[in-house]
């Protein structure tokens, strides 16, 4: 590979390494609680039991492709009302709308995974490397037997916590005790091993050595967030009529002509993407407000207000600059937009709880059989066929009736297959099947007319619970 | 373009020589991991063609050296799907189709294999959805009208035996005289409003009366004194309303003229017995099984 004399830049800038500082507040507080819930659910959720009763899974978050059912809590799902699964991305979507027109990249700063297991590796690394100023003298460092003993211990605890991030998945997807045990005995489907390898590995490389350059080269979010921004979106900020002209300590007699901002370089050093924020609004910004934290507490050491560094929005800046005073958070918060997302989200829940309560147990599928569309008789009825497909939604076996009204009810014959007449018995919680047949006596008008409307029904014998379903009857016309 | 050097100012890196509005192409080396995945797929290509299957020849393909064969995997398949099945295949190869209860795992294994019988062997004929072809005499097998019987018994000798070929000395026979030789044609046309007549259509009143003197004389020995059909003999009933060649004047005077010799070809030779016994229950239970 030969290169023109005047080499071109590299293609790739390599990694400059972040080594964040350790930082207390306010933010800080938060997002290690934060954390701790979020780590929570995703660790603890396949573990908690939910007894539905005799053949059911006692798991009470339970995806279960096999089976075809997903299990949540009380809920349960069938593939026909995967509905729900995408009424609830959508509110997904909605809410990421809300919360990032009022507040800006919430989502990537406190709640993100990325983020999250992000902020748990820096920890670990902080437990066995020291702070900042430790880890950037161990980096520079040449290899030891301590430099090697710290980096290994490292790397063995985030494997492991990797390790179990992987397995936390998979329990999602069959009865996590039985699976934790066939696991440990090699017991457990390949798909297990396998998805466990990938998700341990993606985990420890992302947390353990891609972390910022994950939200600043592969994540889409940060470019579609950027788009539901607008200048009342409360952003992480920095005052800059407050701060500059920045100097280095108070001391000189030129104090006062100085702004608050003392150059300490704090809120640089606790960034987990590497940024000053002081140079203004950043692509790689994920307004975690560590730097918030940073600051505030050097600005009570030396005796200044809070709020250097800030939630701030962009039209707030320039009226600030102007000498407004600061506004208060709920006018950020409070706008049309985020009200009329607010009103959206909720329309899509107030449906989704809706349809979850009006659904019925029974569930009717009517296909004609096309093929041929009609038979004639010897004595010259004409008769359809139609495959019935009955879902029992319930943990009990039922026994249906098999009904159709029409215009021309009293013309039209139900013939079902089988030795039990008009009558299907469906096991608990499955689907069946019967072939069903209509016919028209020759005098009646649907047997010559093309089409004829008619709704097909399952009534519970014992119940009166019924399902219907609208199809037509196909004549000799 | 290409042989004058042109160096881009800001990178100084020559370019390609490529230009579209104003936007030059950098000379830049490919990126190493792209040429060395491209080296990799080029590799892999070779060593794939030695492996498998590859090249086309005149008459064949080169066979590769892992002797790779999608039809001895098909095979193989087959084979497992049979070895899976052979019980309950062994079991209904065995059983009395009469007395098979349908909740019988072998019953519903008949059923269901029948049907993939059924399309691979005999909806050439009778139609994927079994509704046979009027205009070509292949029956109708949904409705309630049987040439030779509908029940399981009649089903699996007629799938077995066939009907009117000459591989199988046992198979179901008869045939029609061609009474062009036998009637004139005024008889003809007056026997077709006869049996126009007898199956409730619309016909000539007075034609029918002489057309019944020839039925009488000539038909009535195999469709029966009424043009109810004789089983035995697989002689259609004539007074119903289906057809099997169609019940129009015209046809029927064709159907009188010339006859017709409707065959089958005899499966016994070519299912297994239990393949046999599966289309014989999934045509039973297709809605005109008696």
């Amino acid at each position: 590979m030969t290169q023109s004399p005047a080499s071109p830049p590299p293609l790739y800038a390599p990694r400059e390494p972040i080594f964040p500082r350790r930082v207390k507040g306010t933010y800080r507080t938060l997002k290690w609680w934060i954390m701790g819930v979020t780590l929570a659910i995703y660790y603890l959720t396949p573990w908690i039991r939910w007894d539905r009763g005799p053949n059911l899974p006692d798991q009470a978050v339970l995806v279960d492709l096999a089976g075809r059912r997903f299990y949540f809590f009380w809920i349960e799902i069938w593939p026909h009302e995967f509905y729900f699964v995408a009424g609830l991305l959508i509110m997904a979507g909605l809410g990421l709308f809300l919360f990032t027109s009022a507040l800006g990249r919430v989502w990537c700063g406190y709640t993100c995974p990325q983020t999250v297991w992000t902020d748990l590796f820096i920890l670990v690394e902080r437990w066995i490397e020291g702070d900042r100023n430790a880890r950037v003298r161990l980096w520079n460092a040449d290899w030891s037997f301590h430099k090697v003993r710290l980096r290994m211990t490292k790397f063995i605890v985030w494997f492991f916590i990797a390790l179990a991030t992987g397995g936390a998945w998979v329990f999602y997807f069959a009865d996590a005790p039985t699976l934790a045990r066939d696991l440990v005995t090699f017991d457990a489907p390949l798909v297990a091993y396998s998805t466990m390898l990938i998700l341990t590995a993606t985990t420890f490389v992302f947390g353990g050595f891609m972390r910022e350059q994950v939200c600043n080269y592969m994540c889409p979010w940060p470019r579609i967030q950027a788009a539901m921004m607008d200048e009342s979106t409360l952003t992480v900020a920095y005052r800059h009529w407050r701060g500059e002209p920045r100097g280095k300590h108070m001391k000189a007699e030129d104090a006062d002509q100085r702004g608050d901002c003392i150059d300490c370089m704090a809120c640089v050093n606790v960034c987990p993407a590497g940024i000053d924020i002081r140079d203004g609004q950043q692509m790689e910004c994920i307004t975690c407000a560590l730097c918030i934290d940073a600051c505030d507490e050097v600005m009570e050491r030396i005796g200044k207000p809070r709020g250097l560094i800030d939630y701030l929005a962009l039209s707030d800046e320039e009226a600030e600059t102007k000498g407004a005073p600061p506004r208060p958070i709920l006018e950020h918060v409070l706008r049309p937009r985020t009200i009329l997302y607010t009103a959206m989200w909720s329309l899509i829940g107030v449906a989704l709880v809706y349809a979850l309560f009006i659904r019925s147990d029974i569930d009717l599928t009517v296909e004609p059989v096309r093929n041929p569309q009609f038979v004639t008789l010897s004595d010259g009825a004409v008769r359809n066929a139609y495959t019935l497909r009955i879902r029992n939604l319930t943990a009990e076996p039922r026994e249906f009736r098999v009904m159709l009204t029409s215009d021309d009810i009293l013309r039209i014959d139900v013939e079902s297959d089988g030795a039990v007449a008009n009558h299907v018995t469906v096991p608990a919680n499955e689907t069946m099947q019967a072939r069903v047949y209509v016919t028209a006596r020759p005098q009646d008008p649907a047997a010559d007319a093309e089409t004829t409307d008619l709704r097909l029904w399952v009534e519970d014998v014992e119940t009166d619970d019924r399902a219907g379903v609208a199809t037509i009857f196909n004549g000799k016309g | 373009m290409a042989d004058k050097k042109d160096i881009d100012e800001v990178t100084g890196t020559d370019t390609t020589g490529h230009e579209w509005d104003g936007i030059k192409e950098l000379n830049n080396p490919l990126p190493r991991w792209w040429l060395w995945t491209f080296y990799g797929t080029v590799v892999w290509g070779l060593a794939y063609t030695i492996a498998y299957p590859a090249w086309p020849l005149i008459n064949s393909a080169t066979q590769g050296v892992l002797g790779y064969s999608t039809r001895a995997e098909v095979a193989e398949r087959i084979a497992e799907v049979d070895a899976r099945n052979a019980e309950v295949s062994e079991r209904l190869a065995a059983a009395d189709l009469s007395t098979l209860a349908p909740d019988d795992p072998a019953h519903r294994f008949g059923v269901a294999g029948g049907a993939s019988v059924f399309l691979a062997n005999c909806s050439q004929c009778h139609g994927q959805g079994a509704a046979g072809v009027q205009a070509a005499g292949y029956p109708n097998l949904l409705d309630d009208a049987w040439l030779w019987g509908g029940t399981l018994e009649d089903i699996e000798y007629t799938v077995r035996h066939g009907i009117r070929n000459d591989t199988d000395p046992d198979a179901r026979w008869s045939e029609m005289p061609v009474f062009g030789d036998i009637l004139s044609d005024e008889e003809i046309a007056q026997t077709v409003e006869y049996v126009l007549a007898m199956s409730g259509q619309e016909h000539d009143a007075a034609m029918a009366e002489q057309g019944m003197v020839w039925f009488e004389e000539q038909c009535t020995a195999c469709h029966g004194e009424n043009g109810e059909g004789i089983r035995e003999l697989g002689a259609p009933t004539l007074n119903d309303a289906i057809w099997l060649y169609g019940g129009d004047r015209e046809t029927l005077t064709e159907t009188i003229t010339y006859s017709r010799f409707g065959v089958m070809p005899a499966w016994g030779p070519r299912l297994d017995e239990h393949e046999i016994k599966a289309v014989t229950l999934y045509l039973h239970q297709l809605g005109g099984g008696e």
